[in-house]
C-alpha cells in the first residue's frame, strides 16, 4: 500500500495511507474505510453464498439425487438464500458504495454519526458470525423465507441461531439507513439543494426510508418465531391456536420492500454511470427522483402478491395484484429515461457502461416477468415454480449484482487510486452477461412447464433445461472470479488513477484519487446542477 | 436427449384460458424488451463516441413523452390485470355440481379420500369431463397441491380447509407436485392424477375392496366419540341439532352470525368455546388431541350428509 504515498502529490496523505495499523482500520470512523471494511466482508459472504449455489447447480444436473443428500440440498438452498439476501444484497451498494460516496457527493466530511457507522459494521459482522456458526453447526433447512409452522415447530435444524443472525444484522441495516437520512438532511454543502442532489443520493435516501421502516417488522417477526419455538407460545402453529398465514403477512411486509432495498441502490448507480458514458445529463431528473420515492412507498403495500395461493381471499389477491401493477409504472419510467439519456449522446462502452447497459436489459426482463407473476390466474400456475426463481434472479443478480459490479468498476479509481485493466473488465462483464442468461433464462421455461422450486429431485423431462442452467452457472462463476482476481492485482500493478479518469460530473470527482481522510479541505460553496455533461463533452473531444 | 418439452400439457379448459393470458403477457414482455434493447443498441451505435451524427436540439426532459410512457404502460398493465383477474375468479368459484374429494397433506404424502370411501395415496383418479372439488387440509406444515397440466395450485394449510376445483377435458396421467417447501422429502411429495373415461372410472371405483362411504364412517365416529349423546335426537344434554346446519347461517352468542362451513365445524370440534351458538351453554369439551385429521374429515362428511338429507326431506 506504500505505493499510494509515493504517487500522491498532495501533502496530506490519502485516507488509505493515513494510518497503516490493523487498529487504524478496525477502529476507524472514516466513512470511506468503513465502506472498504464492508466491501471485504460482503465479498467473503458473496463467495460463501456462491459456493452453496454451486452445490445446488451440481445436484440439479441429474434428475435423481446423487451429489448430496436431500437434507444437505435443503440446507444449501437455505444458506444460499440467507447469505445472499441478508449478508450480500441488502448491504451491498448502500454499505459499500453508499458509505463511501454519500458524504463525497453531498460535500460533507463524513456521515452524521461516524461511530454509529462503525458500530453498524460490527453489528453486521456479529450477525454474520451467528449465521456462519449456524451453518457450521449443521445448517438450517427452512429456506430463507422461514415459513411457519415448519420453521417454528417442525424443523430440527439450527433455526434459532440463523434467525438470531438475521435479527442482529437487521440493526446494522437500520443504523445505516438512519445515518444516511440524517446525513442527507443535515450535512449537504451550502447550495446542494434537493434538486441538485445526484440521483445516487436520492436512491440512498429512498432505500434508507425502507430500511428504517421495514426492518423492525422483520425483527418482530423473528422474535415471534423464537417465542413459539422456544417457549411454545401459540402464534403461528394452529395446534397452539396460531395462524401460519400471519407469519407470511409479517415476513413479506418486510421482505417485499427489502427487494427495493436491494434494487433502488442499483438504480442510483445506473443513474450515475449512464449519463457519464453518454456525455448527457440524465433524462428527466425530476421523474427519476420521484419514481424512486414512489417505488419506496408503493413497495410497502404489495406484499400480498407473494400469497396469492396461500388461501387469502380472492378480493385481497385482486387488490394486491392491481397495486403491484402500479409499481411497474415508475420502474418503466426509469428504463425509458435511461434509454432516452443515450439519445444524442456520445456513447462509449467502457466496463461500467457495459454493466449498466446489461443492467437495463436484464432489469427490463426481470420487471416484465414480475408482471406475469402479479397477474392472478397466471400466478396460480407459476407460483412457487422456477419461473419465480428466474424472475427474482433477473432482478437481484441481473439487476442488483450487475449494478454493484458496474459501480465498483466506475468508482474503483476513486476508491483505490488505481485503474483496473479495461480489457479484462470488458471480458468479465461479457462473461457474466452470457453466463447469467444461460443460467436463468431456461428457468423461465422450466417454471412454466411446472417444475416446483426447492426440488432436490425432479422428473426426467426437466433435465435438459437444468443442464443448460448448470452450464450457464459455471460460466457465471468464472465471470465472478475474474474481477476478484484483476481488481486485487490492480491494487499493486494497476496504473495510477487521475483525479477524474472518466471526466465525470459530481463532487467526488473533484477530489484526489483516493481522497484524503477529511475529503474536502473547504466545503464546496457553489454547486452546479448534477450531470452537467454537455459542457464537458468538448473537453473530452478536444483531448 | 433432445426430445424434451418446452410447454406443459393442457388438460382443462381453464388451462387454455391461463395460457391465453400468459401468451398476451409474453407478447408484452417480448415487445417491450425488444423495444428497449433495439433502442439502446441503435442509440449506442448511432451516437457512439466520435460518430458524426447530429446532436442538435437534444433535450433533457420532454413532458409529453414522459406522460406517454406513464399512461401507455398503465393502460396495458390494467388490461393484463383485468384479463388475468376474470380467469382467476373463474378458477376460484367451483360449480355447484362438483363432486367433492378430500385431501389430507402430511410430511411427505398426499392422502386422498373419495366420498364413496375409496382411499388412495399420492394418486387421484377422476373421470374426464366432470367438475371435481378438492377439500384440503394439512396434518403438519403447509403444503401446496399443484397440477401443472391443469394450471392450478392451492396451498394446503394446517388448521383450516382450502379448496380448489377443476374439470379435466383430456384423458391421461398428469403430474401432481407439492409446491410449498415442506421439509426434507418435499421433492418426494409427488404423485399422479389419472383422468379416466367415465366407464373406466366406474370400473376403477368398483375394483378393490369395497369400503363404506365417508359419511357412514362419520356416522359411526359420531356415535363412538359420544357426539350423538348431546347432538342426537334423543339426547339428554341440550346441544344444537346438526341436521340441516351445513351451509346455513348460525347465530352465535354475542350477536354475530357465521355460515356453517368446514372450518366452522372443525373449529367447533377442536375449539368449542370460540364460537358458541346463541342460546346454548358453553359445555362442549374440546376434542383436540382425541381426533385425527382423517376422522375430522369423516365427521364433516357426515354432518354435510345430514344437511342434504334434511333439505331433501323438506
Amino acid at each position: 500500500m506504500n505505493a499510494y504515498a509515493a504517487t500522491e502529490v498532495e501533502a496530506e496523505p490519502s485516507y488509505l495511507t493515513a494510518g497503516q495499523t490493523i487498529k487504524s482500520w478496525l477502529l476507524t470512523v472514516d466513512h470511506k474505510r468503513i465502506g472498504l471494511l464492508y466491501m471485504v466482508s460482503i465479498t467473503l459472504f458473496f463467495f460463501i453464498g456462491g459456493a452453496a449455489a454451486t452445490i445446488l447447480r451440481l445436484e440439479l444436473m441429474t434428475p435423481g439425487g446423487d451429489v448430496v443428500q436431500a437434507e444437505t440440498y435443503n440446507k444449501m438452498f437455505t444458506a444460499h438464500g440467507v447469505v445472499m439476501v441478508f449478508f450480500f444484497l441488502i448491504p451491498s451498494i448502500p454499505a459499500v458504495l453508499g458509505n463511501f460516496l454519500v458524504p463525497l457527493m453531498i460535500g460533507a466530511r463524513d456521515l452524521a454519526f461516524p461511530k454509529l457507522n462503525l458500530a453498524s459494521w460490527y453489528i453486521y459482522m456479529l450477525g454474520g458470525a451467528f449465521t456462519l456458526w449456524a451453518l457450521l453447526m449443521g445448517g438450517v433447512d427452512t429456506g430463507w423465507t422461514f415459513y411457519t409452522p415448519y420453521s417454528s415447530m417442525f424443523s430440527n435444524t439450527q433455526v434459532m441461531a440463523a434467525a438470531v443472525g438475521v435479527f442482529i444484522v437487521g440493526f446494522s441495516s437500520i443504523f445505516t439507513g438512519l445515518n444516511f437520512i440524517v446525513t442527507i438532511h443535515k450535512m449537504r454543502a451550502p447550495g446542494m439543494t434537493w434538486r441538485k442532489l445526484p440521483l445516487f443520493v436520492w436512491a440512498m435516501y429512498a432505500t434508507s426510508i425502507i430500511q428504517i421502516l421495514g426492518t423492525p417488522v422483520l425483527a418482530v417477526t423473528i422474535g415471534l418465531v423464537g417465542l413459539e419455538r422456544i417457549c411454545g407460545v401459540g402464534i403461528f402453529d394452529p395446534k397452539l391456536g396460531g395462524d401460519p398465514i400471519l407469519f407470511q403477512h409479517l415476513f413479506w411486509f418486510y421482505s417485499h420492500p427489502a427487494v427495493y432495498i436491494m434494487l433502488l441502490p442499483s438504480f442510483g448507480v445506473i443513474n450515475e454511470i449512464v449519463p457519464c458514458f453518454s456525455r448527457r445529463p440524465v433524462f428527466g431528473y425530476n421523474a427519476m427522483a420521484t419514481a424512486m420515492m414512489g417505488i419506496a412507498v408503493l413497495g410497502f403495500v404489495v406484499w400480498g402478491h407473494h400469497m396469492l395461493v396461500s388461501g387469502q381471499s380472492m378480493y385481497a389477491g385482486m387488490v394486491f395484484s392491481v397495486l403491484s401493477y402500479l409499481v411497474a409504472i415508475p420502474s418503466g419510467v426509469k428504463v425509458f429515461n435511461w434509454t432516452a439519456t443515450l439519445y444524442k449522446g456520445s456513447v462509449s462502452g467502457d466496463t461500467p457502461m457495459l454493466y449498466a447497459l446489461g443492467f437495463i436489459g436484464l432489469f427490463t426482463i426481470g420487471g416484465l416477468t414480475g408482471l406475469v407473476l402479479a397477474s392472478l390466474s397466471v400466478d396460480v400456475h407459476v407460483h412457487d415454480t422456477y419461473f419465480v426463481v428466474a424472475h427474482f434472479h433477473y432482478i437481484m443478480v441481473g439487476g442488483a449484482v450487475m449494478a454493484y459490479l458496474g459501480g465498483i468498476h466506475f468508482w474503483w479509481p476513486k476508491i483505490t487510486g488505481r485503474m483496473y485493466p479495461e480489457i479484462w473488465g470488458k471480458l468479465a462483464a461479457l462473461t457474466i452477461f452470457i453466463g447469467f442468461n444461460l443460467t436463468f433464462f431456461p428457468q423461465f421455461v422450466l417454471g412454466y412447464l411446472g417444475m416446483p422450486r426447492r426440488y432436490y429431485e425432479y422428473p426426467p423431462e426437466f433435465q435438459v433445461l437444468n443442464v443448460m442452467s448448470t452450464a450457464g452457472a459455471s460460466i457465471l462463476a468464472v465471470g465472478y472470479l475474474l474481477p476478484l482476481g484483476y481488481l486485487l492485482l490492480s491494487l499493486w500493478y494497476g496504473p495510477v488513477a487521475s483525479r477524474n479518469p472518466w471526466n465525470a460530473a459530481g463532487l467526488e470527482w473533484e477530489l484526489p484519487s483516493p481522497p484524503t481522510t477529511h475529503n474536502f479541505d473547504e466545503i464546496p460553496a457553489a454547486v452546479e446542477r448534477p450531470y452537467d455533461y454537455p459542457l464537458r463533452e468538448h473537453d473530452r473531444v478536444d483531448s | 436427449m433432445w426430445d424434451f418439452p418446452l410447454f406443459p400439457e393442457r388438460a382443462t379448459e381453464i388451462a387454455g384460458k391461463v395460457d391465453a393470458v400468459y401468451f398476451g403477457e409474453l407478447a408484452v414482455c417480448v415487445g417491450f424488451t425488444a423495444l428497449i434493447c433495439v433502442l439502446i443498441l441503435f442509440y449506442a451505435i448511432k451516437y457512439r463516441k466520435g460518430s458524426t451524427a447530429s446532436r442538435a436540439n437534444a433535450v433533457t426532459h420532454h413532458l409529453a413523452l414522459e406522460i406517454a410512457w406513464i399512461v401507455i404502460p398503465l393502460i396495458i398493465s390494467m388490461g393484463i390485470f383485468g384479463a388475468a383477474t376474470v380467469v382467476y375468479f373463474e378458477m376460484f368459484r367451483a360449480p355447484a355440481d362438483a363432486s367433492e374429494v378430500y385431501v389430507l397433506g402430511r410430511q411427505w404424502m398426499w392422502q386422498i379420500q373419495h366420498p364413496g370411501g375409496k382411499r388412495e395415496i399420492n394418486e387421484l383418479h377422476i373421470p374426464v369431463g366432470q367438475p371435481v372439488k378438492l377439500m384440503m387440509t394439512s396434518q403438519d406444515v403447509i403444503h401446496s397441491f399443484y397440477i401443472p397440466a391443469f394450471r392450478t395450485k392451492q396451498d394446503v394449510l394446517p388448521g383450516r380447509y382450502t379448496s380448489m376445483w377443476f374439470q379435466p377435458n383430456k384423458v391421461g396421467k398428469y403430474h401432481l407436485f407439492c409446491a410449498e417447501y415442506c421439509g426434507t422429502k418435499h421433492s418426494g411429495m409427488i404423485g399422479s392424477i389419472h383422468v379416466m373415461e367415465p366407464a373406466d372410472y366406474e370400473h376403477w371405483l368398483e375394483s378393490g375392496t369395497q369400503t363404506e362411504t365417508l359419511a357412514t364412517s362419520g356416522a359411526q365416529l359420531f356415535k363412538s366419540l359420544g357426539c350423538s349423546g348431546c347432538h342426537g335426537l334423543n339426547a339428554t344434554v341440550r346441544a344444537p341439532l346438526l341436521e340441516g346446519v351445513f351451509g346455513h347461517p348460525v347465530p352465535l352468542e354475542g350477536g354475530s352470525v357465521v355460515t356453517a362451513d368446514e372450518k366452522y365445524i372443525r373449529d367447533s370440534i377442536l375449539l368449542p368455546m370460540s364460537q358458541v351458538v346463541a342460546g346454548y351453554k358453553p359445555v362442549m369439551p374440546t376434542f383436540q388431541g382425541r381426533i385425527s385429521e382423517d376422522e375430522l374429515l369423516k365427521i364433516i362428511a357426515y354432518i354435510k350428509a345430514l344437511g342434504r338429507n334434511e333439505r331433501s326431506g323438506q
